[in-house]
């Protein structure tokens, strides 16, 4: 159990309001399912959760919006990742989110989007397929 | 297997700060991928001039949050910081949840703290080998503080002691806290001793209570006499906040004494003492594990284990028994 890469997930919760328990039942799920989740919690800026992700060197950051900006949000967090350097960590997203911006957020560069009340076992599947195809050990 | 050259590049990257690089070598220590001993020989020379500083006590203290506390002074005295911020593993899915951070976000921006959240990655609650090869790494970045919380309910964690220069132990009012961290040993270990919350009902009784223990406790003339500081690291209104900048003196103060009373020496020894024991238990281990692997041996030796024929002290001396010619058999031929 000690050796060997583990999967590593920064959950934030961007923006003004304040409510994070989606958030919290995804990164327990996550944590249940083998994955060590740095949790950042409440109001992160862009740069605030990219910094984390670099320091923490995390596979995805997975972001819970409920505030209706997501487009802005995800824009400027895939930006300052490649601008950092660091354009392969998987970033993912769930919370009020409109199916019609689902297409352009993924040609922008998000992986995959949960709507909320997402069965957690579906988002788990879905990194570790996803991570684990990226990985050379 | 990364060739020297490659991983010397990185070395070179993280001696210029570069904390990606630093983000990079953690994660292959905490993997313990294959590079990771070439990176911490190369590591190694350029570590051990940072002041380290243990912050340890029950969980929901208040750690985190007075860490907080700490980085902000210290960024104002101009000093850069690094946080290593260690939460169990679950010991049934091996994964975790590293809340530390939530305390701390407001330095992500900085670009003088270098945090980094740490599972404990199934040893229980004490500091492990990884720990310490983090530590140098933040260290090797050029930091000139780095900051370890670690969860301390009891004896386990009593391991910060061998790395860290300066141990804080942090307790609250109520329940008898700083009773079981006493009886835990906890207050042995410290240099500090903070009662967190001490806005709280209780803490007065706490204070004497602590300050009681210490006076009878019996200390040799030129020796540290722990100082126990109360604190507020949370408040509604920030007048309200209380004790940090004497804990930040306390620190000071402390590495002041280490300096002065060569004190510093033997808490330097005792740090390698523990890495170079660490080290040794891991990979004797994995020598021994991997020289029974594929021989069917190791489930024979736990079979007969089972079956009453055998228990564990004979299998492990009859294996190392094959590995290691003891000290009386080379005395005598
Ligand atoms: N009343 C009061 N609450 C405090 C004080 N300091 C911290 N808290 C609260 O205590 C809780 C835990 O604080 P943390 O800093 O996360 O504690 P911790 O020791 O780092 O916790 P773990 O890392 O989970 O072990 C938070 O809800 C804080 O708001 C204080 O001085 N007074
Ligand atoms: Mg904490």
């Amino acid at each position: 159990m000690t050796q060997g890469k583990r999967i590593r997930i920064l959950i934030a919760k961007p923006g003004l309001d304040g409510h994070d328990r989606g958030a919290k039942v995804v990164a327990r799920a996550l944590r249940n399912a083998g994955m060590e989740v740095i949790y950042v919690g409440l109001h992160q800026t862009p740069l605030q959760i990219v910094n984390a992700a670099i320091d923490e060197d995390v596979d995805a950051i997975g972001l819970s919006i409920l505030s209706g900006a997501h487009k802005t949000i995800f824009t400027k967090v895939i930006a300052l990742l490649k601008k950092r350097g660091v354009p392969k960590v998987l970033v993912f997203g769930g919370g009020t989110i409109p199916k019609k911006d689902w297409n352009g957020l993924k040609s922008m560069g998000v992986g995959e989007i949960f709507t909320p009340g997402s069965d957690t076992s579906k988002i788990i599947n879905y990194l570790n397929r996803t991570l684990k195809r990226d990985k050379n050990v | 297997m990364k060739n020297e050259k490659i991983i010397n590049e990185m070395v070179q990257k993280l001696l210029s700060g570069d904390r990606r690089m630093a983000a990079r070598l953690i994660t292959l220590v905490e993997d313990e991928a294959e590079e990771n001993h070439e990176a911490m020989k190369q590591i190694y020379p350029h570590t051990g001039k940072a002041a380290i500083v243990g912050i340890t006590g029950s969980a929901g203290s208040g750690k985190s949050c007075l860490i907080d506390h700490l980085i902000r002074k210290f960024r104002q005295q101009g000093k850069t910081i690094g946080v290593v911020a260690v939460d169990p593993s679950s010991p049934f899915s091996g994964g975790a949840f590293l809340g530390d951070r939530i305390r701390l976000q407001s330095h992500s921006s900085d670009d003088g703290v270098y945090i980094r959240s740490m599972a404990s990655r199934g040893y229980l609650g004490g500091l492990t080998r990884s720990t310490h090869d983090v530590i140098r790494i933040i260290e090797a970045m050029g930091r000139d503080i780095v900051i370890v919380e670690t969860l301390g309910a009891g004896q386990d964690e009593i391991d910060v002691i061998h790395i860290a220069q300066t141990c804080v132990v942090v307790t609250t009012p109520g329940m008898g806290d700083e009773i079981q961290a006493l009886k835990a040993g906890l207050m042995e270990i410290a240099d500090i001793i903070v009662l967190n919350k001490a806005d709280l009902d209780g803490a007065n009784t706490c204070i004497k209570n602590l300050q009681a223990s210490l006076s009878i406790t019996s200390f040799e003339e030129g020796e540290w006499v722990p100082q126990v500081i109360p604190t507020v690291a949370v408040a509604s209104k920030p007048e309200d906040i209380r004790g940090i900048d004497e804990l930040v003196s306390g620190i000071l103060e402390h590495q002041k004494y280490l300096h002065i009373s060569n004190a510093l020496e033997r808490v330097k020894f005792e740090r390698v003492e523990q890495e170079l024991g660490l080290i040794f238990k891991d990979e004797l281990q994995k020598i021994i594990f991997k020289g029974l692997k594929g021989t069917g041996k190791k489930k024979k030796y736990i079979k007969s284990i089972l079956e009453g024929k055998n228990d564990p002290y004979s299998v492990v001396e009859e294996i190392l028994g094959s590995y290691l010619i003891t000290d009386g058999e080379r005395r005598n031929g």
